[in-house]
This record gives structure tokens, sequence and C-alpha cells, in this order.
């Protein structure tokens, strides 16, 4: 941003609440060069919510699909291989193209605005980890279109089966993955940045909101991770082209440290798709209930310890590829002992419920909706932890609805909460209470008639990622595939919420959209001006910290 | 909340019947929960699925009975006006504690069942099990006697042509069998990419790796026939590598063995004889339909680029491959899924199916592969 606008804001008002005014007219390019060149944080993070938006509608439809196929038993409308690249395309595209980029369009939003910054601390960055993203999801599609179809592989492609018998695109997937991988390397270093950077004075780490502490910690698994991912696929492409044997056992490789190696960088990925709802329904659940977040500080510890577990975790994918003993019980005992920071959460939240003044608005009940489905996944993660019974789960649809449990009515959910919640400092106006209730209710049912059958059929026996079943699955298969129609078109409610606000109907917003909240995001203008905080805003720790006494 | 509860009651008392099937089970499961199975082992992990299942439903109960008794009573709407606490350390070291001590009552059952199932020492049979994109390879490693272990289900019932029979997809054409009262002591490995050998009612579930062997054990106490699938996704015909253990008695047992060494004696006597060109193309067919078909097509078309076509293009018509045709069927190319049929099949299996390929589908080339040729190319080995 330029010295002399800012300047100029500090002259035209002597509010700390630099609001965005005639002194702000942007001089960069319009229409859509606008949006390629901006390094403004809130269009970047616009531009990552509708990015994420479009693919859950991609990957969504290829759910569709999938569940066309299994509305019955018999091969009726796609063939085994295609089916197996929509299984695999549906992961890829909803974990690194609608859940991950949904929550940093989250932060580019509500990071800067929750500190009192006045942007992200590397906006030409930021530009750039945007778009690389549709050039990867660009890539990663166009597979589906050459020869050989697109991966084939499932989401956490194992070799042997993703080099030596990988269809001939799979140079192109690892290339997508790597632009993926980037951007969410470079995303992660720059909401550290500005987290550790561009606090407004007095702001210690211990009065940021929890969202932003979510995200800090987040932005630390992110960074460690990525990297293991980079590296696992190009030792495959070095597999596929240049004659190394990573993962062939024929030239001394070893297929087994792919999954170490995928599942290193897999189970912090699943908490990286996590934390950050954890630190929104934690805004939320205080703002309906007005009343503080019972334990502050322990919500901040609690996360810590879920992020650290996560590296000690990951050979809980790999009970049955015959780890000895010992590792087995290692990873079995220390699967279970996240169940207690995570317990500690869920115990904060409904302790922060008890004895409060609720009130049930749109985001309130996307992030009740969350706590009581999430808390049902989390129930099956713990079950899945117990080595014996695991053998019976592993790989079947009782595996499938776990993680589903916790992936869309939690994290999708939260993602959802949260666009209700901040939409009226977005656009300046309500998201519609009566539209938006109809979303949530044929959401909830949608998604447990969808999900909650899969617990059985995956018990009774029936293995994930199969194009066709046994007889006796077909009843929950039916449920399940009526649920997904359900769930999936009860979304195009969203965006006709979203198109609304946008576009200005319904109720107007004040600055501070609900009486509840809490944060320095309600204390600028809605819809936010293009600039905010030009000059730090005042903070007062002893009246404003959420980890006040 | 009652969800869970819910479940468990419909899984305990209710019988579900299926609108497209008679729910007939393919394992000892009730179609909604998990077989309890045939063997000491599997009785021991339903009881521990089944204690953990309802310590989970005690937790969602008491969460939740709080979290919607907050929501019903102190609602905005009734007036409710907010507290003020917040932090006690008291609740949170009890909210911390509490868990840690349910966590490990599970750890302890856990562990003891786990230290039971990975000993294998001192089983009675071992079986060498190699997983195939798409078939299971069995060895008796003691007994001489190894066969493949293909599905059975026709072609007419997946593509809808004909009614569905109720082993759909878990019916096997030879299954594994297996004497009562005996330890059965699996070596797991596979030829290919990585496949998994699940079998529920015996809880086994172990992964086939390439360049791996892993081991497990069962024993099985009743006389029956019991049903699994491939558990990792291992390529298009995942769904199509079904498991079907036969458990017989031991005397039964001994019965099987012997008339599978006497059925490899006949069939390497085979070898040694003329055979005609009907002959072979009848046995090429049925060689072709149950070990080729799955990946080049009944038609022969293949799905290029992965599974190349052998009708009307490619070595399968070209008169001057057939030393090539012969070598990739035998001894099968490296790097892709074609495996080296040489191992398993018999020599008249491989000579009828190559002169089905050279013959079939318009074909015609008039080429005729002879048993003993093939007995010849594998001696000279």
């Amino acid at each position: 941003m330029a010295s002399d606008t800012s300047q100029a804001t500090v002259q035209a008002s002597t509010s700390a609440v630099a609001q965005g005014n005639g002194a702000h007219v942007s001089h960069g390019p319009t229409g859509i060069l606008r949006w390629v060149v901006t390094t403004n944080h809130k269009e970047i993070g616009s531009l990552y919510l509708l990015f994420s938006l479009a693919m859950l509608f991609v990957g969504g439809s290829m759910a569709l699909v999938i569940r066309t196929e299994l509305f019955q038993p018999g091969l009726q409308f796609i063939q085994p291989e295609f089916f197996n690249q929509m299984t695999t395309m549906h992961g890829l595209i909803m974990v690194f193209g609608a859940i991950m980029p949904a929550f940093v369009g989250l932060a580019n939003w509500m990071i800067p605005m929750q500190i009192g910054a006045p942007d992200m601390a590397l906006p030409r960055l930021n530009n750039f980890s945007f778009w690389l993203l549709p050039v990867a999801f660009g890539i990663l599609l166009s597979t589906l279109f050459m020869e050989g179809g697109g991966p084939n592989f499932g989401w956490t492609f194992y070799a042997p089966l993703s080099t030596t018998y990988a269809p001939p695109s799979t140079s192109f997937f690892i290339m997508s993955i790597h632009l993926a991988g980037i951007s969410s390397i470079l995303g992660a270093i720059n909401i550290i940045a500005t987290i550790f950077n561009l606090r407004t004075p007095g702001m210690r780490l211990m009065d940021m909101s929890l969202f932003v502490w979510t995200w800090l910690i987040t932005a630390f698994l992110l960074i460690a991770v990525m990297p293991v991912l980079a590296g696992v696929v190009t030792m495959m492409l070095m597999d596929i082209n240049f004659g190394t044997s990573f993962f062939n056992a024929a030239g001394g490789g070893d297929p087994v440290l792919f999954q170490h190696l995928f599942w290193f960088f897999g189970h912090p990925e699943v908490y990286i798709m996590i934390l950050p709802a954890f630190g929104i329904v934690s805004l939320i659940v205080p703002t309906f209930a007005r009343k503080r977040l019972f334990g502050y500080a322990s919500m901040v510890y609690a996360t810590a310890a879920i992020a650290l577990l996560s590296f000690l975790v990951w050979a809980h994918h790999m009970f049955t590829v015959g780890i000895p003993l010992v590792g087995e019980l290692f990873f079995m005992y220390s699967t279970m002992l996240i169940a207690v920071p995570t317990g500690v959460k869920i115990f904060n939240w409904i302790a922060t419920l008890f004895r409060g003044s609720i009130s049930f608005e749109v985001p309130m009940l996307f992030a009740l909706g969350f706590i009581v489905m999430f808390t049902i996944g989390g129930l099956s993660g713990v079950m899945l932890a117990i080595v014996p019974a695991d053998f019976q789960y592993h790989d079947t649809y009782f595996v499938v609805a776990h993680f589903h449990y916790v992936l869309v009515p939690g994290a999708l959910f939260a993602i959802m909460a949260a666009a209700y919640y901040w939409m009226p400092k977005w656009t300046g106006y309500y998201a519609s209470e009566t539209l938006g209730k109809w979303h949530f209710w044929l959401s909830v049912i949608g998604v447990n008639l969808t999900f909650f059958p899969m617990h059985f059929s995956g018990l009774a026996g029936m293995p994930r990622r199969i194009p066709d079943y046994a007889l006796q699955f077909a009843d929950f298969n039916m449920l399940s595939s009526i649920g997904g129609f359900l769930f999936g078109f009860s979304q195009l409610i969203f965006v006709w919420v979203l198109i609304k606000a946008i576009r200005g109907s319904g109720e107007k917003a004040h600055a501070h959209a609900w009486e509840g909240a809490d944060g320095l995001e309600w204390t600028v203008p809605s819809p936010a001006p293009l600039h905010t905080f030009d000059t730090p805003p005042p903070f007062d720790p002893l009246t404003e910290s959420p980890s006040r006494h | 909340m009652g969800r869970l509860t819910w479940a468990a009651f419909g899984a305990a008392t209710l019988p579900f019947y299926s609108a497209t099937a008679q729910a007939s089970s393919i394992n000892t499961s009730s179609g909604w929960n998990m077989p309890a199975g045939v063997t000491e082992i599997s009785r021991e992990v339903f009881g521990l699925h089944m204690t953990i299942f309802w310590i989970c439903v005690a937790i969602a109960v008491v969460v939740f009975g709080v979290m919607f008794y907050s929501l019903i009573a102190y609602r905005k709407s009734k007036g409710a006006s907010a507290a003020h606490f917040h932090e006690n350390t008291v609740v949170e070291i009890i909210w911390t504690a509490v868990p840690m001590v349910i966590l490990v009552l599970m750890a302890v059952p856990a562990t003891a069942t786990l230290k039971k199932m990975y000993d294998t020492s001192q089983a009675d049979i071992d079986i060498l099990v190699t997983g195939y994109q798409w078939r299971w390879g069995y060895e008796y490693l003691e007994s001489d006697v190894e066969f493949f272990s293909n599905l059975a289900t026709p072609r007419e019932q997946i593509d809808g042509s004909q009614a569905k029979g109720d082993n759909y997809l878990v019916e096997v054409d030879e299954a594994m069998v297996v004497p009562t009262g005996q330890k059965i002591r699996l070596l797991l490995t596979a030829n290919d990419v990585i496949h998994s050998w699940w079998v529920p009612d015996l809880a086994v579930k172990k992964d086939a790796i390439p360049g791996f062997v892993n081991e497990t054990w069962f024993e099985v106490d009743e006389p029956g026939v019991y049903r699994g699938q491939c558990a990792e996704l291992c390529g298009s015909g995942h769904a199509m590598m079904p498991i079907e253990v036969r458990a017989v008695t031991p005397e039964d047992y001994a019965v099987w063995l012997d008339s599978k060494r006497d059925a490899a004696a006949a069939e390497a006597a085979g070898a040694g004889r003329e055979w005609s060109m009907d002959e072979l193309m009848e046995r090429g067919e049925a060689t072709y339909a149950t070990y080729c078909a799955a990946c080049h097509q009944p038609d022969g078309k293949g799905v290029p680029p992965a599974f190349p076509a052998l009708a009307g293009e490619g070595i399968s018509v070209d008169p001057d491959a057939l030393s090539d045709h012969k070598q990739i069927v035998l001894y099968g190319k490296k790097g892709t899924p074609m495996a080296a049929f040489g191992e398993n099949l018999s020599p008249t299996e491989i000579a009828a199916v190559i002169t089905y390929e050279r013959n079939a589908w318009g074909n015609e080339t008039g080429d005729l592969v002879q048993p003993a040729e093939i007995q010849a190319m594998l001696e000279s080995q």
C-alpha cells in the first residue's frame, strides 16, 4: 500500500479505525486483470473462497457420479476404471481444492482484521500462492481427458499402483500436487509472518482470537509436512520416469516406505483440515451463547498438543501392513492419546454453552451441528485406534463414514458457519436466515442419510473403493445415494444465499453485526472497506483479550 | 445425540429385511454389525468392538446430554441471561483425567488380544497367499498343492443381463480349503500391487505386499464357508477378487488334498499327448475367460493403453510374433500388470489360451500350439 494514501487516511481521520474512503482510490487495473494482479488480502481471500466453492461443486459432482453407480449392485452407469478415477479425483479435489483453500481464504480475510493489521505481511506472495491453485487444479482436471485417464489409485496413491502400474497421466498429477503444495507452503509462511509481525501494539500471542491461534499452529504443520509430500511425489516421479526403485520391490525398493512417508504427511494434513475449524467454532459458540469461551488457555494448549501428537500417530493408517507388535502398540496408544486434547475442546464448547444465553442464528446452527457430528466422528476414531478391532474396520465403509463425519459435518460445516458468521462483514448484508436454515437442516438430514448407513455397511463387511458390491449391502448403499443427492443439491441454496448477500438484498449489517461477538473485525464498518487498519487500532489486553480475567 | 444408541439398538434387536435381495448375509454378521465370526480370536475382537462401542455410546450420552440440556434450558428466547464464569482448574483436571482412565481401560484388553493375533508360532499348516491383479494364488507349502482362486460370478450377472445370485461377487471357482481345529498360518505376498486378504468371519485382514512376506493365522472351529474380499485398492478389478475359505473336517481335508494332487497329475499327463484345434479352442476359451478377460476383455479389445487389445491387432495376429506371444504369457511383461502365468497355469492351459487368442475374434491365424511345446520351453529354462 502506498505510503501517501495511508498518510492521507491518518490526516482524514484521527479514529484508529481506518475507514475505506476517497483516499483509497485504486490506481491498479480494472476488470478481470484487477483480480489477477490484486495484492489485497480481502480480494485474495474472496478469490480463495470462490475457488474453493467451485471445487466443492466439482468434487461434489464426482461424489454424485460415485453414488449413482453405487445406488444398486451391478455395473450400470460407469466402468470400474472410471469409477476409480472418480474416487481418486473426488478425494484430491475435496482435500486440496475445497477444504484447504477455503480455510486459507478465511485466514486471508480475517487474520489481518482480527490482529489489527492493514494486510498480510507478504501481499505479492499472497497473490502468487492463490494463482498457483487454478493452475494446479487445471492440470489435475485435464488428466481426465488424457489417454489412459486421470489418477485412478485413490487419493492416498499407494505405490506401486501409482508408479509402475499407473496411467501415463501420473506425471501431470505429480506436477499438480507440487504446485498445490508450493501454494500451501507459501500461504503458511505468509500467515506466520503476518501473525508474528503485524499484530497491533499491545496484542500478545495469548490475546489473539482462537481462529488466529489455530491457524498459526496449522501454518506450522503445513510447513512441516508439505515438503514431505513434495518429497514422496518426487520419488514417484523418479520411479516412473528415471528408472529409480524407491518403491519398486523388484528393484530393491520398498512399497511400505511410500506409506510411511505419505502418512507422515497425511496425518498432520488431517489436522490441517480441522484445527482452523476448531478456531471458528471457538468464536461462534461464545458469540451466540453470549458468554466467554470457558477455557481460552486450555483451548490453545489443546490445539498445540493435538498438533504435536499428529506427528506421532501416522502408522495408525497402516495397522494391516505388518508392522511389528511393538510398533502397533506404540501407534495404538499414541492415537488414543489424541482423544484427550480433543475431548478438552469439546468439553470447553459445552461448558461455554452451559448457563449461557443462547440463540440459534444460522452460524450457530452450523457450529452446533459441527460439535455433535464431529464428536460422532471422533468417537468412531477412538474405535479405529483399537488395533484388533481396526483389522476389521480398516479399508471398509466404516472408515469412509468416520472420515466423512470429521470432514463434512466437521470441516465443511465449520467453513459454512464461518461464511454465515462473517458474510455481514464481507458484503454488508446478513445472509438470509430463512434460506440459511433450509440450507442447514437439509444439509444435516442429507449428510446423516449419506454417511450414517456407511457405518453399518462397513461393519458388515463392505470394503471401500469398490464400484460393485455383494447384495447384502444394497439397502444401505441406496440410502447413502439418496442422502448424497439431497446433501449435494442442498449446497445450491448456499450459492443463492451468497449471491443475495453480495447483491445487497436482505438486512443491512452494522459494524458490530452480532450482539455477542468479540474481536477487532467488528470495529470496522460492514462491509469492510478495501483497506482497514492503516494505522494500528488501540488494543487493551485488560478489557479486550479473550484471555482476560 | 441418540444416533449411536439407536443404531446399536437396531443392530441388536431388529432384523433388517432387504428390499432388493434376500438378507442372506455373506458372513455371520447381522447385516448391521461386525460379524462375531467363527474363531476364538474373531469372537474376542467382536467383544472388544462391542465394549468400545458401548463406552463410546455412554460418552456420547453424557456429552450430548449436557449439551442439549444447555441448549434447551439456556435459550435467550426463554429469557436466559448469561453467567460470567470461566476457567476452573478442578473441572479441567477432571475432564482430562477421566478420559485418560477410560482410554487405559480400553487399551488393556486390546493389547492382550493383539498379542494373541501376532503369535503365529506352532502352526499346523502353512499356506502361501499371493495377490495378483485380480485373483488370489494359494500354495500349500507342506502338501505340494497350489492353485488360483478366481471370481466365479458370471459377467452377465455384473452387467445385469442375468439375475444376481446369492453370493454375487463373493464366490470363487476354487476356494481355500482348510481343516477345522488346526492352526493355519498364512504367509502373504503379492505379485504386482498391494492387495489385502480379508475374511471378516476369521477377523483376519493382512496386506499382501510385493517384496514382503507378512504372516497371520487363524483356527476355525466349525466346518463352513467363510467369505471375504480384497480390502486394498488394487486397480480396476479390485471389487472382483473375492476370497472363499471352506473349513472341512481333517478327514475331508485329506481327501481334498488327494483329489487336488490327482487332478494335477492328470493335467500333467495330458500335456504329453497331441491336442486337436477344437480341444485347444474349447479349453482356451475357458482359460481365457478366467484369467485374461478381466483385463483384455471377453471380446479381446482390451482397455488401451493399460491393457492392449488382442483382437485384430498386436502380437496375437502377427505371424512372426508367435514366440513373443508364448514368452509373454509364460513369463509376463515387466513393468505392466501382465503376470507370469507359466508359474501357475499348466502347460496345457497355456498352450490352449495362446491358441485361442490367435484364432478367436476373427484372428484366424491358424496357429496351433501344442502343450508339449510349452512343456519343452519350461523344461529348457
